[in-house]
């Protein structure tokens, strides 16, 4: 217990007499920290984007003029029950036709038409949004599947879009697996470049050090007593760090949520406040573990006597 | 007490550090290794504390083996031994203080102890007035005084000072080995390396000289005779 709090004192008063190395070390961890919080808000962007496009992707069943209603609700029951589906919502033959005289409502030949007929000659229908894209196809299936036949559900339905909608679902499954993979690729790589920069400041910090270290071995001291102060010092680093990259993505942010609003779909600034908490915890791990792994792997090459 | 059994360090094909040196030291001997710089003085206290390890040879510290030593048991045996460094190998960022309150926590010593042990080793070397000063705020003397009461806080069995006045006034000289040679009256064993003839001709204890890594002479109450 002494010699953890002996640890932990002289990591701080390091960290204190370094000074200018001290500052220089949290700038650099400072800018890792910034690619990593740059890092989480474009992944925002990039799935509240993708998530837009994938709510405009749905499948439609219209069903028969004169369907009956229970087998059309029979039929959404067992919809609902399937686990792709996310939501199945029903618009009536007379919601239907509403609909569709508000949408023609200054298209007077087609309403006059309408009127001619004068019973409705739409039926109603149900549309589905699954879960992910990739779903759709299960749900087609399941709707030619021979369960359908069984309850009679597929004397009432009329045709559904899925076929016509196949390729553009597929090409839009695609794009949003390609993108899923380029974000973690790019993510990946930046967080590599980021370590191995934070990791060579943080050893050429500890390498002024070097010849202090021999000495402390030199006088007796064990290897946790010379790396200790050394990783605390580090895991200060991080947190400097990350208080000074939580502090400049505020107005960063704001000036996003200002003007790019528009642009990205999504108000940075409000995320950013919301989801603060979660993003301080990575931050202030990321950058903690960092400092502390840096200084360990640093000292440990003088550690050797 | 060490025990160096034909020892040779060979750091290129040419020349050797160390040639076949055997040498006993015992216990409460002041020794007083003395030689020309590259004659093999420094190369032959860092073998006790296996900073540096022979090409050949055994080094034995009582009944250890110093190079077979694991990391934890090496640590102990530097624990047992004081060392002061020409360059004073101080550290830069402690006050004097502090600098020897790290010697003592490395042994494990208690916040109490450190409280009371720190000032009294400190006036004992004259620097009570310094306590606060970092290294680079006192003088060449004064630090190499620090190095001492750093190595001698934790009561070592043996002191090693590898030309501790290489870098000081014949003054400040005369005072570091007037402590060295306290230190040695109160039973602790002393191994000293220097080139100065002064210093040795005053001491009247044992000289070992060395040439090309060899010991040329071992004289029990020497002087300097290069």
């Amino acid at each position: 217990m002494t010699l953890i709090k002996r640890i932990i004192k002289s990591g701080f008063i390091n960290f204190k007499r370094s000074g200018l190395i001290s500052w220089a070390s949290v700038l650099i961890v400072t800018i890792t920290l910034s690619v990593i919080t740059i890092i989480i808000l474009s992944q925002a962007i990039l799935n509240y984007s993708l998530n837009q496009i994938k709510d405009k992707v749905d499948v439609t069943i219209y069903f028969t003029v004169g369907a009956e209603e229970d087998k059309i609700f029979a039929l959404k029951e067992s919809l609902e029950k399937l686990p792709e589906v996310k939501e199945v919502s029903y618009t009536s033959a007379e919601e239907a036709l509403k609909i569709f005289r508000d949408r023609h409502s200054k298209d007077y030949p087609t309403i006059q038409a309408l009127d001619e007929i004068g019973e409705n000659p739409l039926g109603g229908y149900l549309n589905i949004r699954a879960k992910e894209v990739s779903q759709y196809e299960t749900i087609a299936n399941f709707l030619k599947g021979d369960s359908l036949s069984v309850s009679g559900s597929s004397s009432i339905i009329d045709k559904v879009n899925y076929h016509q909608n196949k390729i553009i679902i597929d090409r839009l499954n695609s794009i949003i697996a390609g993108a899923q993979r380029l974000g973690f690729l790019i993510t990946f790589i930046l967080i590599i470049i980021s370590i191995i920069i934070t990791f060579n400041t943080i050893r050429l910090a500890i390498f002024i050090s070097k010849e202090e270290i021999g000495v402390m071995r030199l006088v007796g001291a064990s290897k946790m007593r010379v790396r200790g102060p050394f990783m605390i010092e580090g895991a200060i680093y991080g947190a400097v760090a990350t208080i000074i990259t939580l502090l400049l993505f505020l107005p960063a942010t704001a000036w996003f949520g200002r003007n790019m609003t528009d642009f990205l779909g999504l108000n940075l600034y409000d995320y950013y406040i919301s989801n603060l908490f979660q993003i301080f915890v990575i931050v202030l791990l990321s950058g903690v573990f960092l400092g502390m792994i840096s200084s360990f792997l640093a000292v440990r090459r003088y550690l050797n006597k | 007490m060490i025990y160096f059994n034909n020892v040779s360090k060979v750091y290129n094909k040419n020349s050797a550090a160390l040639d076949d040196v055997t040498l006993t030291v015992l216990e409460g001997e002041f020794v007083s290794i003395v030689g020309h710089s590259g004659a093999g003085k420094t190369t032959l206290v860092k073998m006790i504390l296996a900073d540096d390890s022979p090409t050949s040879g055994t080094v034995f510290f009582e009944s250890l083996n110093v190079h077979r030593l694991k990391s934890d048991d090496l640590t102990n045996l530097r624990r047992r031994i004081g060392m002061v460094f020409q360059d004073f190998r101080l550290l830069a960022n402690k006050t004097a203080y502090e600098n020897i309150a790290f010697a003592m926590e490395a042994v494990g010593k208690t916040d109490e102890e450190i409280k009371n042990d720190v000032p009294h080793v400190l006036e004992l070397v004259d620097l009570k007035n310094k306590t606060h000063h970092f290294p680079s705020q006192m003088s060449g003397g004064e630090q190499q005084r620090l190095s001492i009461a750093r190595a001698i806080i934790n009561q070592p069995e043996i002191i090693i000072a590898d030309e501790p006045t290489g870098n000081l006034d014949p003054v400040n000289a005369y005072e570091i080995i007037q402590i060295l040679k306290k230190i040695n009256d109160l039973g602790t064993t002393v191994i000293l390396t220097t080139h100065n003839k002064g210093v040795i001709d005053s001491i009247k204890k044992r000289v070992i000289t060395m040439e090309n890594g060899k010991i040329v002479r071992d004289d029990k109450e020497g002087k300097y005779t290069i």
